[in-house]
C-alpha cells in the first residue's frame, strides 16, 4: 500500500471539549442518553396534554388554571373549545408515538446498549449517528412550534386522514400551517430515524467483537436489529407519504384530494387525487410503527427477566423467531385499520387472516416468559417488577385484539374507545413498562449510581394498579359504542357514559402524578445514589464488564473476545457463582442446574 | 440454547490488538463462528461495515421509490384527470451522460485498485476519471433542472396535473439522491488526494452511484409508460 | 412482595372480567336482521379471548407466587413439556381458534359485504358533510337528480347541489336533516361525501362505514324494531366532530307513507 494509508477513521479519540462530549458528541453513549432525555422531555409534554384532556373528557365546561396563557382563542376563560382539545389530542399522539415509544426503547437504550452487546467500540459510523439524535430533536423542536402558530396544531389526529389533513385552513383551526408543521415534523423525524437504522443494523452486522456470532447475541440486542430493520422500511414509506402530503397544501398537487368538494359552498380548487392512498401509505408505515414500539419493549423485557430469574428462557429460539414473525407480519396487515373505510371488502379478509395470525408469535412469546419463569429463582426488584407487569399489560392489550382483526366485529367496534384501550394497554402501557423496566435495569450504567429501589417499588405499585384503572375501563366504553376523538358526549347513547369518563379522567391523573415519583428518584439518583458496581444484578451480557459508567471507548481500546451465549444463568462454576459472563472462557461445572 | 466451546489456550486469543487496516468490526456476517465452533479458525478481522451499510441505505431509498411508485399507479388509476405528458427529450441526453458516468467511475475504481495495489504510476489518471465522473453528475443534474426549464415552458407546473406532479416529484429527489452521491465523490477525490481512501469508501461510493443509475433508468421509463 | 404482585395481578384480573361478565356496559340493542352475526361473532370471542385472559394472567400469578425469590435446592424444575410443549400449544390450539374466529367471522363479514341488496331495497342518499348529515329520497320517479357539487350553497338550502331546473330528475326529490325508513324494509344507502371523510355509524343497527371523499360507497341494512335511534360520526372530520349526528326513525309502512307525503309537501 503506497500513498494510500489507511488511518481508521472510525476511530475516534477520547473528546476534549465540553461540546465534543456532551453535545455535539459522536459518542453512542452520549447520544444514547440525549435521546433518552429527549424522550423524558417529550413524555412530560405529552402527559401533561393527556391530563388537559382527560379533564376535559371528564368536566367538558371546567376552566383549567393557566390553559387560557397557553392559547388563548383555544381555551377563553381556561375552558377548552372542542377544536383545541382534537389539536392537543393529536400532538399527544404525534409526541407520544414519534418521540418517546420509538425514541425511548429504541434510540436511547438501542444507541447505549447495542454497540456495547455486540463488543463494539462504537457505532460504525459515528457522525450519522450524532446526526440522528440532532435531526430527530429538530424534528420535535419543529413539531412543538406548532403550538406557537396563529391557528395552533393540526386537529386531524396522529393518522391525518386526507382529505382532512390536506384541504388545508378550510378543514378546519390548524389544518393550515399546523398541518405543515406536522408534516415537515414528521419528514424530519424520519431522516433520524432512518440513518439510525443504518447505523444499527450495520453494528450487528459487520461489528460484533471475536466470538459474537449471531446466536450469541444478547435478546435485547437482537430486538433493536430487528425493530431497525422495520424502522428502516417503515419510516422510508412514511417520508414519501409526508412529502406528498405537504406538496398538496404548499404547492396546489391533488395527491390525495378528490374533485367535487365544498367546503362553505365553497369548491375546493383540487381534482382526481385518491384519498386511501393517504390510508394505505400511513397504514403501510403505521402498523410496522406500533411493532417498532413494542418489539424492543420485549427485547428489554427478555433481557431483564432472564437476568433476575437465574436460569435460561425456555427457548430463546423461540422468542427471536417469533419476534422476527411480529416484524414480518406487521407489513401484511396494516388494512386491519380499514376495514370500514370504504376498501375493497374482500381485501378485509385477506388482512384478517394474517392479523389474527399475529396472535401466534405473540401467544408464544408470553408462554415462554410464564415457562420460564416455572422453576426460576425470580429476584424481585423495581426492574423484574415492570418486566413482569409488561406481561400482564402485553396479554391485556393483546387478547382485545382478537377482536378488532375481526372485520365483522369491527364494524362494532371501529373508531371506538376498543381500539384505544387496545392499543394504549399494548404500545403504550406495554411499552413504557418495558422503557421502566430498562431503566431502573441499566440506569447504574448509563450514570454511575444506584436507582432508588423503594421509591421504584412505590412508583411501580401505583402505576401499575393506576394504568390497568385507566385504560380497562376503555375498553368498556367502546364495547357499549363510545365513538373515539369525541370532544364532549352529547350523543344520548353516550351520556350514560360520562361517570366512566369521570373515573377514567381521576384515575389518569393520579396515574401521571405518580410519575413525579419516577423523575424524582430519575433526577435524585442522577447526583446523589450511592455509586454503582460494575455489574449490579450479577448479568452475563457485555455492558456488565465494563465500569459503571464506561469509559469513553467502550472496553478501554481493547476488544473483548465472547465465549458463551448471555444466558448463561443457574450454572455451577468454579468460583462459585451462579453465572458466566459472556467473555470468561471458564466452562460450566458438571452439577448446574441445567444438568 | 447454552452454546459454548472449549477454552483456548492461555493467551491466544486474548484481546487481539487492532490490525491498521481501518476495520473497527471483527466478528462480521461474513465471518461467522464455523459449526464446529472452533474460534481458531475464524478470520481476525471482517470487511469494513461500509460495504454491508451501503446496500442497507439502498434498501431503505429502494423501499421510499416503491412507495411513490404504488402512489402513482393508485394515483393514475383514482381518477381520469391523467395526462401523459411527452418527456422532454433532454432527459435522453442526460440519461446518457448518467450511464457514462458509471463507466467512468468504474475506471476510475479500477485505476485506484491497481494503485493501492502498488502501480503508482495510476495515481494521476485515477484521479483525473473520478473527476470526470464528477463533471457528468454535475451535468446531469444540470440537465434535470433543463428539462424543468423545458416542461415549464410548455405550462406544466408542479399542480398543472397528476403526471407533472410526479415528474417534479421523483426527478427532484432523485437529483437531491444524484447530489449527495456528488458529495460522497468529493469526498473520495479529497480523501484519494490526502492518501487516506480507503477501499470500502470508494467502493460503497461507486455501488451507491451505479445504484443512481439504474433507480434513474427506472423512474425514466415508470414516467415514459402508460401503465 | 412477589407473592402480593401475584395477588394484585389475579385481584385485577378478575376485577376486569366482572364488568363484561356482567354486561354491564352494552351497546343499544340490535334492531337490524343481519346484526345477531356480529353479535354472537363478538359474544363467542369474547369468550375465547376471555379464557386466554383469565389463563394468562392467572398462570402467571401463580408461578409468580411459587417462584419469586426462591432459593432453589437441587436440579432446576422445567416446565412439563418444555419450549416445545409451549411452542407446540400456542401452534395448535392458538391457530385452530383464530381460525376457527376467522372462519366464523367471515360468514358475518359476507352476509353484510358479500350480498347485494334486492331489487326492490328503497334507495336512499346520505350526504356528510362539516357537520351535519343530509338524506335524499328519490321521489315518485324513483331517481336522483345529478349532484353538481359547485351548486351546493347552505344558504338558499341547496344542500346537495341540485339544479330541478335543468334536470328532470331532481324536481321531486326530497331532502331531509333525519333520515326515516319503514321498518322491515331493506333500505339500500347511497353515501357521498361533501367534503373531507365521515363515517356512518348506528351502533343499534350494527352498521359502520366510512363516507370517502371522491368515492360513493353504498350499504344495504333492514330495520326489525319502530323507534328513534342515533347516528353518529365516527371518523374524525373537524371541530365539530362530536356533535355530527342525525336521528335515525324507524316507522311502520303507513307512517313513513305519511312522512313522505308530508316532507314532499314541505320542499
Amino acid at each position: 500500500m503506497h500513498e494510500v494509508s489507511a488511518a481508521p477513521a472510525a476511530h475516534h479519540g477520547p473528546p476534549t471539549t465540553f461540546i465534543r462530549k456532551h453535545v455535539f458528541s459522536t459518542d453512542h453513549k452520549v447520544i444514547g442518553i440525549q435521546y433518552y432525555h429527549l424522550a423524558l422531555v417529550a413524555v412530560v409534554v405529552g402527559m401533561v396534554l393527556s391530563w388537559l384532556m382527560r379533564i376535559h373528557l371528564g368536566w367538558t365546561n371546567a376552566a383549567i388554571p393557566g390553559l387560557q396563557a397557553l392559547s388563548a382563542n383555544g381555551a377563553p376563560g381556561g375552558v377548552m373549545t372542542p377544536e383545541y382539545y382534537l389539536q392537543l389530542m393529536t400532538m399527544h399522539a404525534t409526541i407520544m408515538v414519534f418521540f418517546v415509544l420509538t425514541t425511548a426503547p429504541f434510540a436511547a437504550f438501542g444507541n447505549y446498549f447495542l454497540p456495547i452487546q455486540t463488543g463494539a467500540e462504537d457505532m460504525p459510523f459515528p457522525h450519522f449517528n450524532m446526526m440522528s439524535f440532532w435531526v430527530t430533536l429538530t424534528g420535535f423542536l419543529v413539531l412543538v412550534s406548532a403550538f406557537f402558530v396563529s391557528d395552533g396544531p393540526p386537529l386531524a389526529g396522529w393518522t391525518s386522514y386526507a382529505p382532512l389533513s390536506a384541504i388545508g385552513k378550510a378543514a378546519g383551526p390548524g389544518q393550515g400551517a399546523g398541518q405543515v408543521i406536522w408534516a415537515t415534523a414528521l419528514g424530519i423525524f424520519c431522516v433520524g430515524q432512518l440513518l439510525g437504522a443504518l447505523n444499527f443494523i450495520s453494528t450487528v452486522l459487520d461489528m460484533r467483537c471475536k466470538g459474537m456470532t449471531l446466536s450469541r447475541l444478547p435478546v435485547s440486542a437482537w430486538a433493536w436489529f430487528i425493530t431497525s430493520c422495520m424502522g428502516l422500511t417503515a419510516f422510508a414509506v412514511l417520508m414519501p407519504a409526508c412529502i406528498l402530503l405537504i406538496l398538496d397544501h404548499v404547492a396546489g398537487t391533488s395527491f390525495f384530494i378528490p374533485s367535487g368538494l365544498v367546503i362553505n359552498d365553497q369548491l375546493i380548487p383540487h381534482s382526481g387525487g385518491s384519498t386511501l392512498l393517504w390510508q394505505h401509505l400511513f397504514w403501510f408505515f403505521g402498523h410496522p410503527e406500533v411493532y417498532i414500539a413494542i418489539v424492543p419493549g420485549m427485547g428489554i423485557v427478555t433481557h431483564v427477566l432472564v437476568t433476575n430469574m437465574r436460569r435460561p428462557m425456555l427457548s430463546m429460539k423461540a422468542i427471536l423467531y417469533s419476534m422476527w414473525a411480529l416484524a414480518f407480519l406487521s407489513y401484511m396487515v396494516y388494512g386491519h385499520h380499514m376495514f370500514v373505510s370504504g376498501m375493497n371488502p374482500f381485501s378485509s379478509l385477506v388482512f384478517s387472516f394474517p392479523t389474527l395470525m399475529i396472535t401466534i408469535p405473540s401467544t408464544i412469546v408470553v408462554l415462554i416468559w410464564i415457562g420460564s419463569l416455572y422453576g426460576s429463582q425470580l429476584r424481585i426488584n423495581t426492574a423484574s417488577l415492570f418486566a413482569l407487569g409488561f406481561i400482564s399489560m402485553f396479554v391485556s392489550g393483546g387478547v382485545s385484539g382478537f377482536f378488532l382483526a375481526q372485520p365483522s366485529i369491527d364494524i362494532m367496534l371501529h373508531a371506538t374507545y376498543f381500539v384505544v384501550g387496545h392499543f394504549h394497554m399494548v404500545m403504550g402501557v406495554a411499552a413504557m413498562f418495558g422503557i421502566f423496566s430498562g431503566t431502573y435495569f441499566w440506569f447504574p450504567k448509563m450514570y454511575g449510581r444506584m436507582m432508588d429501589e423503594t421509591l421504584g417499588k412505590i412508583h411501580f405499585w401505583l402505576t401499575f394498579v393506576g394504568t390497568y384503572c385507566i385504560f380497562m375501563p376503555f375498553h368498556y366504553l367502546g364495547w357499549a359504542g363510545n365513538v373515539r376523538r369525541y370532544a364532549a358526549f352529547t350523543d344520548d347513547y353516550l351520556k350514560p357514559l360520562i361517570p366512566l369518563h369521570q373515573f377514567i379522567s381521576v384515575a389518569a391523573l393520579f396515574t401521571g402524578a405518580v410519575q413525579l415519583i419516577f423523575i424524582y428518584n430519575f433526577i435524585n439518583s442522577r447526583f446523589r445514589g450511592a455509586p454503582a458496581p460494575p455489574n449490579p444484578w450479577e448479568g452475563t451480557s457485555l455492558e456488565w464488564i465494563m465500569p459503571s459508567p464506561p469509559p469513553w471507548n467502550n472496553f478501554g481500546g481493547k476488544d473483548p473476545v465472547v465465549y458463551h451465549d448471555a444466558e448463561q444463568y443457574g450454572v455451577k462454576t468454579a468460583s462459585g457463582a451462579d453465572y458466566i459472563m459472556q467473555n470468561s472462557p471458564e466452562q460450566a461445572l458438571p452439577g448446574g442446574d441445567g444438568d | 440454547m447454552a452454546t459454548t466451546l472449549p477454552p483456548p489456550k492461555a493467551g491466544e486469543l486474548e484481546q487481539p490488538e487492532r490490525p491498521g487496516n481501518g476495520s473497527t468490526g471483527n466478528g462480521g456476517w461474513q465471518n461467522l463462528v464455523p459449526a464446529d465452533g472452533n474460534l481458531r479458525t475464524i478470520e481476525e478481522y471482517s470487511p469494513p461495515p461500509s460495504s454491508s451499510a451501503i446496500w442497507v441505505g439502498i434498501a431503505a431509498i429502494c423501499m421510499s421509490f416503491a412507495a411513490f411508485t404504488s402512489a402513482l399507479i393508485v394515483r393514475q388509476g383514482a381518477s381520469n384527470d391523467w395526462r401523459h405528458i411527452t418527456l422532454p427529450s433532454i432527459l435522453f441526453l442526460s440519461t446518457m451522460l448518467l450511464v457514462a458516468s458509471s463507466v467512468t467511475l468504474e475506471v476510475a475504481r479500477r485505476r485506484v485498485a491497481a494503485h493501492m495495489g502498488g502501480l503508482t504510476s495510476q495515481a494521476v489518471s485515477s484521479k483525473l476519471w473520478l473527476y470526470m465522473t464528477l463533471g457528468l453528475g454535475l451535468l446531469f443534474v444540470a440537465g434535470q433542472y433543463m428539462a424543468w426549464l423545458q416542461l415549464r415552458s410548455e405550462g406544466l407546473y408542479l399542480a398543472t396535473n397528476p403526471n407533472s406532479s410526479f415528474f417534479y416529484v421523483f426527478t427532484a429527489l432523485h437529483a437531491l439522491h444524484v447530489m449527495g452521491g456528488l458529495a460522497g465523490l468529493g469526498r473520495v477525490i479529497r480523501k484519494l488526494g490526502l492518501g487516506t481512501l480507503r477501499r470500502s469508501t470508494l467502493d460503497a461510493t461507486s455501488i451507491y452511484w451505479h445504484f443512481m443509475g439504474a433507480l434513474w433508468i427506472y423512474l425514466f421509463l415508470l414516467l415514459w409508460m402508460r401503465i | 412482595m412477589g407473592k402480593f404482585l401475584a395477588v394484585t395481578i389475579i385481584v385485577i384480573a378478575i376485577a376486569s372480567a366482572i364488568p363484561v361478565v356482567m354486561h354491564t356496559w352494552e351497546p343499544p340493542a340490535d334492531i337490524s336482521t343481519h346484526g345477531h352475526l356480529i353479535d354472537s361473532q363478538r359474544d363467542d370471542t369474547m369468550i375465547e379471548a376471555g379464557v386466554s385472559f383469565l389463563a394468562a394472567q392467572i398462570l402467571l400469578a401463580i408461578f409468580i407466587w411459587q417462584f419469586a425469590g426462591s432459593k432453589r435446592e437441587g436440579k432446576r424444575k422445567t416446565f412439563p413439556g418444555g419450549a416445545k410443549g409451549l411452542v407446540g400449544a400456542a401452534l395448535v390450539l392458538v391457530g385452530a381458534e383464530v381460525l376457527a374466529l376467522g372462519a366464523f367471522g367471515t360468514k358475518a363479514w359476507a352476509t353484510v359485504y358479500f350480498t347485494p341488496p334486492k331489487a326492490d331495497a328503497m334507495p336512499i342518499q346520505v350526504q356528510a358533510g362539516q357537520f351535519a348529515f343530509y338524506f335524499r329520497y328519490p321521489g315518485p320517479d324513483g331517481k336522483f337528480g345529478p349532484i353538481h357539487p359547485e351548486m351546493i350553497n347552505e344558504g338558499t338550502q341547496n344542500l346537495f347541489g341540485l339544479d330541478p331546473e335543468h334536470d328532470v330528475e331532481s324536481r321531486d326529490d326530497i331532502v331531509t336533516a333525519e333520515m326515516a325508513i319503514p321498518v322491515n324494509k331493506e333500505i339500500h344507502l347511497l353515501m357521498h361525501a361533501k367534503d373531507v371523510s365521515h363515517s356512518f355509524y348506528v351502533p343499534a343497527l350494527r352498521v359502520h362505514q366510512d363516507f370517502v371523499p371522491g368515492l360513493d360507497l353504498s350499504l344495504h341494512f333492514t330495520a326489525t324494531q319502530v323507534g328513534k335511534y342515533e347516528i353518529v360520526c365516527s371518523q374524525l372530520c373537524g371541530l365539530g366532530h362530536y356533535n355530527m349526528r342525525a336521528y335515525l326513525e324507524v316507522m311502520s309502512q303507513a307512517d313513513f307513507d305519511d312522512w313522505q307525503k308530508k316532507q314532499a309537501a314541505a320542499q
